[in-house]
């Protein structure tokens, strides 16, 4: 029973357990979860949705917990925390007749990866027909341009990169309205400063400072590696790309570009980053303990990981292989993987990093202010 | 788990006293097996509901601020006790906390700040990270790196002596007896406290209605078995460390969310609606360890806290919601307490209330005059709806009752000899030290203590 009814009954059993964590207080070190609801009495769907994607999922806090199962609280919050979230990201989707893409998000993710792979082909196979396809590789300088044109790839991934933006700005801002807080707030840099580097560093990840209980209970740094991996292979790639965008417009040089330079210098790092961090937490996740996250999100989790991988693993083929016969095969799975990267981001596990990010901005917003007064106990 | 395996230490319990001297006693070379009545997702005793220990320091040492010298402490716990201690075994414990902090950093436990609303304890207690939950995994963690064995689920029906001297014990598992022989036996099994037939002896047919705040693993049956083979008993069975906690509270295992830290800001009435003690008489983390006591002697063990929307949001915010009224009337209604008796007390105290500054962060100048009991501290008119009730059973944390040690955490017998191979180290021996009272984190400081200490002269012991 996903939407309203669902939230209505995770509030219900996120107030219950707070009321447990509030006058408990043992895992005030772990993160910015325990001290955020500790400055609240109450808690309402707001402060709920705040505090579940503060939540980084590191599972310290479930380890430590003298109430967690088989006690009779069956206390789980980072499992709860988790099915907080996906309600989140289903309330804040715009448009709304999106929502559905959370309910069976992996099949939602699947569905239009292959979707865009199949309009990739049949683009550019209409563009350039089968034959320019398979031949094209021996152009050597504009090889790929010579299947499509750069300003009709370039405005196809400008649209739907900024339609993606658009879709999950206004999510955030209507999580931010939400919130309470000052509209400008979310950029105030005393706050956004501290959060962009808590966010960078993953501070979070870390079970306070010693590695994740993540895939059991043994604190290891290995999960927050492997995210570093994915998250700055994904920037370097979209480094490579402005970079490459910046050669094309700026100074006229055209793709394919050699090996020493830096959009393919960017690239291939950015993409064994790609298939090494979401191997890595694939591999992770295969060894997760049960009790851990929520396995109702097996499939937005996985496929967003598989996702990532295909794109770091086609675009280092394409690398590989673009003076060959295959290269115009590989540029359009490539292009298509991009596309449906884009396309989904604000469908699927992509928008997490969004909603954290605001939420430790409000963190540290709430920080600076005095704490509430309570006497000792 | 092969129980016929030959062991050089045995050690029963697997709490923070257990844990230590397996560690120990493994880290000198002795085969050892650790026997815990608790399944693993159970397993640490009363431990894992503990959050710090009370730490000796005459330097700031990794979380504990300043200095908390060797006499201050033992002069807060020659105050708790009132005298009710070994002075010699004490001051040996307050200083070893002093080694504690490095040895647990080794051994995986972390430390954080102390938590919100406890920064009175900053300086004389370092805090888990976590809790004591997550030191024990800590501690389980290491224990199996160290290649300890671990019975979990295994319960102590026997222990057989030669005189003063273990010759071995009998174990209980999946319903099937085990024989398990072991050069040296170390017992830091912990109370009675989960035993209401035991308590129900200790305390009279009030312990029916009390509520056990830790696990329902602690029945006492090596410390009976210790008693009943010639053990010097220490201690009072009638004396236990009981806090008036939530009734709702479940019978087991609540820990510490079940407090309720309203008292000294409200009255407190029994089930006729009067009240019974100065709920103001001191700061409350000075007061809460009596009024366990002071509600098990009301009728029914039972006591309600009351406040009226003042003081609301002010103190550590319970776990279960309070029963809330617009009139004093429909609270006692709500409570099942008589309403003309309630408002009749509430009126009193509101009309015996003399004016003051109200100020809950020192002994302020509010109290009552000509009331009997009287409110000393904090005494402001119940008068501004609505009002709120929280109803209070005794919640029993730990019992005193024990078996006497000396300081090389030898177990002494009847004849006041020590035991030719027997060791005892946590809750089981703790009432050598603190014969009554309490001071927050000092089980956890007797329990490393004697715990390292037994471990250590267990592994001599086996190999001499």
């Amino acid at each position: 029973m996903p939407g309203p009814e669902r939230l209505e009954a995770l509030v219900a059993e996120a107030q219950r357990v707070l009321a447990i964590c509030n006058a408990c207080r043992y895992c005030e070190g772990y993160c910015a979860v325990f001290p955020a609801l500790e400055r609240r009495l109450a808690f309402g769907e707001g402060e709920v949705h705040y505090l579940a994607s503060l939540c980084h999922n590191c599972g310290a806090c479930l380890y430590a917990c003298q109430y967690a199962p088989p006690h009779e609280f069956q206390v789980n919050f980072p499992r709860l925390m988790a099915e907080v979230r996906v309600e989140t990201y289903r309330k804040y989707t715009w448009p709304g007749f999106l929502r559905g893409a959370f309910t069976r998000n992996g099949l939602a993710m699947a569905g239009a990866t292959g979707g865009c792979l199949a309009a990739a082909f049949a683009f550019l196979d209409a563009y350039a027909g089968a034959e320019r396809l398979e031949r094209a590789w021996s152009d050597a300088e504009g090889a790929f341009y010579a299947i499509v044109p750069h300003g009709v790839m370039a405005a196809i991934f400008a649209v739907a990169f900024i339609a993606a933006l658009v879709a999950l700005g206004i999510g955030v801002a209507r999580f931010w309205r939400d919130s309470g807080e000052r509209a400008d707030d979310l950029f105030a840099p005393h706050a956004a400063g501290p959060a962009a580097a808590d966010a960078l560093t993953l501070r979070y990840l870390d079970g306070g400072g010693i590695g994740c209980t993540y895939p059991d209970a043994r604190p290891s740094p290995l999960r927050r590696r492997f995210h570093h991996l994915a998250f700055y292979g994904f920037l370097l790639c979209f480094a490579a790309t402005c970079v490459a965008t910046l050669y094309h417009y700026g100074f006229g040089w055209k793709a394919p570009y050699p090996l020493a330079s830096l959009p393919v210098i960017l690239g291939t790092l950015g993409g064994v980053g790609l298939l090494v961090g979401p191997l890595g937490l694939l591999w992770l996740r295969e060894r997760r303990d049960p009790d851990l996250g929520d396995p109702a999100q097996d499939g937005m989790d996985l496929m967003f990981l598989w996702m990532l991988l295909l794109t770091g693993a086609t675009g280092l083929a394409l690398l590989a292989f673009r003076e060959t016969r295959s290269m115009g095969s590989l540029l359009a799975v490539h292009l298509g993987m991009v596309l449906a990267l884009f396309v989904t981001m604000p469908y699927g596990k992509f928008v997490h990093g969004l909603y954290r990010g605001a939420a430790l901005v409000r963190f540290h917003l709430e920080r600076r202010r005095p704490p509430p007064d309570i006497a000792a106990e | 788990m092969d129980f016929s395996r030959a062991f050089d230490v045995l050690v029963l319990g697997g709490g923070n006293a257990a844990l230590c001297a397996a560690i120990t006693a493994r880290e000198a070379g002795a085969r050892v097996l650790l026997v815990e009545a608790a399944p693993a997702a159970l397993r640490g005793g009363n431990s894992r509901h503990t959050r710090n220990m009370r730490t000796m320091h005459d330097a700031p040492l990794g979380p504990l601020a300043d200095a908390y010298p060797e006499e201050e402490y033992w002069q807060d716990l020659e105050k708790v006790t009132g005298g009710l201690t070994d002075e010699r075994l004490a001051r040996m414990a307050i200083r070893a906390t002093a080694e504690h902090v490095p040895w647990m950093l080794r051994h995986g436990v972390r430390f954080q700040a102390p938590l919100g609303g406890t920064l009175q304890l900053g300086r004389t207690n370092a805090f888990f990270l976590g809790g004591g939950k997550a030191l024990m995994n800590a501690y389980y963690a290491a224990a199996a790196a160290l290649g300890v064995e671990v019975a979990y689920d295994t319960a102590v029906v026997d222990l057989a002596f030669e005189g003063s001297r273990f010759t071995h014990a009998t174990v209980e598992r999946d319903g099937r007896r085990h024989e398990v022989r072991a050069q040296v036996l170390v017992a830091a099994a912990g109370g009675f406290e989960s035993n209401l037939a035991w308590l129900r002896e200790a305390w009279g047919p009030a312990a029916g209605n009390f509520i056990v705040r830790g696990t329902p693993y602690n029945m006492g049956a090596v410390l009976k078995l210790l008693l009943a083979r010639g053990a010097k008993s220490v201690g009072d069975a009638g004396e236990g460390h009981c806090v008036a906690i939530d009734a709702r509270s479940p019978k087991f295992d609540g820990g510490i969310v079940t407090r309720v830290d309203a008292v000294s800001l409200g009255i407190v009435v029994n089930r006729a609606a009067r009240r019974f003690h100065d709920e103001g008489e001191d700061f409350w983390p000075k007061r809460y360890a009596i009024w366990g006591r002071l509600v098990a002697g009301q009728p029914d063990q039972i006591g309600y806290a009351i406040i009226d929307a003042k003081p609301m949001g002010k103190f550590m915010p319970p776990v279960f919601p309070p029963v809330k009224a617009r009139t004093i009337g429909e609270l006692a209604t709500a409570l099942g307490i008589d309403a003309a008796a309630l408002e009749a007390t509430v009126n009193g105290f509101n009309a015996a209330v003399r004016p003051g500054t109200f100020d809950h962060t020192r002994l302020d100048d509010c109290a009552t005059a000509g009331l009997e009991p009287p409110k000393t501290h904090w005494a402001r008119r119940i008068d501004t709806p609505p009002y709120y009730a929280w109803p209070l059973r005794p919640g029993i944390t730990f019992t005193y009752l024990g078996v006497g040690v000396d300081e090389r955490a030898r177990l002494v017998m009847d004849d006041g000899a020590p035991a030719a191979n027997v060791y005892a180290a946590g809750e089981i021996m703790a009432g050598n030290i603190l014969g009554k009272g309490y001071l927050a984190g000092i089980g956890m400081a007797i329990g490393t203590t004697f715990g390292r200490i037994a471990g250590g002269e267990a592994a001599r012991h086996a190999r001499a």
